[in-house]
């Protein structure tokens, strides 16, 4: 009992404390490349903080479902992070078949904001909600078929057993080596498009008519900003932990497995980063292309351990 | 038909010696000399004081062949046929003739206000509103499309970034853009109309700002005007100095715009660094004359700073260093796959198009229009100086970055060379009076394109009219076009590929 509750509490601990930095390095690792000094790693902490102390201007248009998107959009990744092991840390919460919850209490969120977008009337946030159900619709089936590869390997439908099939490092070592290496991939590309990162869209543009998700919450001021801004980094750990379970090995010690689990996330965040400074956006028609492709990856992926 | 004037870049005409055509005969012989290879530089209406009911219109046609521009002038009334439909490069030019004079053009197919101002003094309003309410920009009937999934998206005036004021109508299917209509306007100051009974002490500071970014440009095309009436002989150390500002120029500017493109797609490196580097190109003008953006330096009858060896040393070595490092940043830029997937084929312009619409600048020598005031109408410094045609053919945003990327190595190699120049004697002469009732015409290739100042004076030597056209004037049309059947999500790559100024514009 006294373990359980201690786990989930390392668990939201890491989720809550860590989830912010996560985006500061990465603006870090960009500013570097690019030959500037960018903000401090903290930036977002501070950003947070900020509009959690202003006031919310709501337009006169809006319903209760304005309010509700970014509550939805901070509370189900909470949830989420329940369901997915932290590296050699075990999930809090397991189950047959959460895997399949996991992924739909993410189509919950984006529901959420994309009904909070067009409950504003507007016509950028009508086009993006629209992008974001497209481009999502497509994104789905890639990480539904990279969890069946998982769910084959590990012969479970469990989050904590399909990505830490056995002690850790199966990707490096094991009969389904190279097939979790191609999983591990597209997860990686899932990652970049589920969090709105380039090349699937620009989280720094200020260009209305270009954005995905960054149009849908233009309307949105103060702490329910702030609900935004931190739902968003708890979604970018949470899907780095997904990359992350399939890469990082087990030592036994509860420490050195969460010291190597944060290691992992800050090194993982370094590598967005260096993707998002060498290379530029897709035009938004190629989109569905890309996601296309690592839905076929992850095919590929199922084809080499079932052959 | 008589045999039409013509005069040189920097020259002035007097008015007698142009002939007065019916409008139906200026409309033969403008179409017949745009035919020929001519473009309309300017179409304006001059307003003497005893003009009645009968005003003077002007055309200046720049032959950019023979390296001489004609000027055709006809009578006409406030009711007129429009000459639009058979010289697409009119429609902006009738459409000013008519919100500044009253004058309906029957048969344009797109008579709409320009820049929503009140008709000039005394002039009546083309389209019936009260002469004396001042019009509420943007107030007009806008394009309009109906039918299942479409539908319209409007832009500005106020935007996000940091960038003028404009208004952009889209009429969307899905992503798809069927149509854009450009409204413009919101920073109107009236410049013709205050620089008009001119040249006063305050007209200097005006120009400058006519389009802030083109402050050498606009401001030596003035002097040039002011310089051809006065009959003055500018020293060459002016002529040079002015050179040297307007390349620097035209480098912060391309080099800053190659940089936004970067930015509009994501790509930091070239964004970060040409956001540098387009500051360490407007330090060098600092460098010569206090003030980055070069206001002060130009005036007319010379220059108003000096630029000796030992700042021209230093130049040299800001300008090698500076030059390496957009080099790399350039390099970079061009040679990434996924930035050029985003530049080619998107926001074409066809050749056709160009011509018809008389584009000129970046967004016309992308379109395979070789249009160089410097290579065809050079004055000072250029007219001995033989500047490359940098044309592109594609006409897409890529082909506009090319352009830029081409120009800015040109006017590197342009600027060693003036730096070998050694300044000696005197850096102005005083101007005399102007020349009465003559009409003085200077082009000037800004960074954006031809920047054209047209002065005609009164029997007292004083501006009776003052005309400024701006490459932006008629290059904000191409925008539109390139729009079509584009994705909504390029506008802003595609507004970007053109950065066209709105204030020198609206003027």
């Amino acid at each position: 009992m006294t373990e359980t509750i201690s786990t989930f509490f390392i668990h939201l601990l890491l989720l809550f404390g860590l989830s912010p930095l996560l985006a500061g390095v990465i603006a870090r690792t960009k500013a570097l490349v690019a030959g500037r000094q960018g903000p401090p790693v903290t930036q977002l902490y501070r950003d947070i903080w900020k509009l959690f102390r202003k006031e919310m201007v709501i337009s006169e248009t809006t319903t209760w479902v304005f309010r509700a998107g970014p509550l939805v959009g901070f509370a189900v990744p909470i949830l989420a992070a329940l369901l997915v092991p932290f590296g050699a840390m075990h999930a809090p919460l397991s189950f047959t078949g959460d895997a399949i919850l996991f992924v739909y209490l993410l189509a919950l969120a984006r529901f959420f904001t994309i009904l909070a977008a067009l409950d504003t009337g507007s016509s950028f946030e009508g086009m993006g909600a629209a992008r974001e159900a497209t481009f999502s619709a497509l994104a789905e089936p890639a990480i539904f078929v990279a969890f069946i590869v998982l769910a084959h390997t590990s012969g479970s439908l469990t989050l904590s057993s399909m990505l830490r099939p056995g002690p850790g490092g199966e990707l490096f070592h094991g009969p389904s080596s190279m097939s979790l290496l191609l999983v591990s991939f597209s997860l990686f590309i899932i990652l970049l498009a589920e969090n709105c990162r380039i090349p699937f869209d620009d989280p720094n543009t200020h260009l209305e008519l270009t954005m995905i998700h960054e149009v849908m919450v233009l309307d949105h001021s103060g702490p329910d900003l702030g609900l935004i801004l931190y739902g968003a980094a708890l979604k970018l750990l949470l899907s780095s932990a997904l990359v992350l379970n399939l890469v990082l090995p087990s030592s036994g010690n509860d420490l050195v497995d969460t010291l190597v689990f944060i290691a992992g996330l800050l090194l993982l965040a370094v590598c967005i980063g260096l993707v998002e400074s060498a290379m530029a956006r897709l035009r938004l028609i190629r989109i569905p292309q890309l996601l296309v492709g690592t839905t076929m990856l992850s095919f590929f992926a199922l084809l080499l351990i079932v052959r | 038909m008589n045999a039409l004037p013509f005069l040189r870049n920097g020259e002035l005409i007097n008015l007698a010696e142009i002939p007065s055509l019916p409008y139906r005969d200026f409309g033969d012989h403008l179409a017949r000399l745009l035919s020929a290879g001519g473009r309309l530089a300017a179409c304006f209406v001059d307003s003497p004081p005893d003009a009645g009911n009968v005003l003077p219109v002007y055309a200046v046609i720049a032959e950019d062949a023979e390296n001489r521009l004609g000027v055709l002038r006809a009578f006409i009334s406030r009711a007129q046929e429009s000459l639009t439909p058979r010289i697409p490069q009119l429609h902006l030019f009738e459409r000013e003739m008519a919100e500044q004079f009253g004058v309906v053009f029957r048969g344009h197919p797109w008579f709409k206000p320009v820049r929503f101002h009140a008709p000039w003094p005394g002039e009546t309003d083309a389209w019936g509103r009260n002469p004396l309410d001042h019009p509420q920009v943007g107030a007009m009937h806008y394009f309009r499309m109906e039918g299942d999934d479409v539908h319209e998206v409007g832009v500005g005036p106020v935007h996000a970034g940091i960038i003028e004021p404009g208004h952009f109508r889209f009429q969307c299917h899905g992503e798809t853009v069927l149509h854009l209509e450009i409204s413009l306007g919101y920073q109107h100051r009236g410049i013709e109309r205050l620089v008009a009974g001119g040249p006063w002490p305050r007209t200097p500071y005006q120009i400058e700002t006519a389009a802030g970014d083109s402050t050498i440009g606009h401001m030596t095309a003035y002097s040039m005007v002011l310089e051809a009436l006065a009959g003055a002989d500018v020293p060459e150390n002016a002529l040079m100095l002015r050179a040297m500002a307007l390349e620097l120029e035209r480098l912060a500017n391309h080099v800053g715009d190659l940089g936004a493109l970067a930015g509009d797609i994501g790509f930091l490196p070239t964004a970060a660094y040409c956001g540098r580097l387009r500051g360490d190109f407007l330090n060098m003008t600092a460098l010569v004359c206090g003030s980055r953006f070069g206001r002060g330096l130009v005036r007319p009858g010379g220059v108003r700073f000096d630029c000796n060896a030992v700042r021209a040393e230093k130049l040299r070595q800001a300008l090698t260093a500076a030059a390496d490092h957009t080099r790399g940043a350039l390099d970079l830029f061009f040679e990434t796959p996924s930035v050029l997937g985003r530049l080619e084929g998107v926001g074409m312009v066809c050749r056709e198009d160009a011509a018809a619409l008389g584009l000129t600048g970046v967004a016309g020598k992308a379109c395979g229009i070789d249009c160089d005031t410097r290579r065809h109408h050079g004055t000072g410094v250029f007219t001995d100086e033989t500047i490359a045609a940098v044309t592109e053919t594609t006409g897409d945003v890529f082909a506009r970055a090319k352009v830029r990327r081409r120009e800015i190595e040109q006017s590197i190699g342009l600027l060693h060379r003036f730096l070998n120049f050694r300044m000696r004697g005197p850096l102005n002469v005083p101007i005399g009076p102007s020349a009465p009732d003559s009409m003085a015409v200077a082009l000037v290739e800004g960074w954006r394109g031809p920047i054209v100042h047209i002065a005609v004076t009164g029997g007292d030597g004083r501006f009776r009219r003052y005309k400024i056209v701006d490459p932006s004037f008629l290059n904000w049309s191409s925008l539109a076009l390139a729009l079509r059947n584009e994705q909504i999500s390029d506008f802003p790559l595609c507004n970007k590929s053109f950065n066209l100024s709105y204030c020198g514009f609206d003027l």
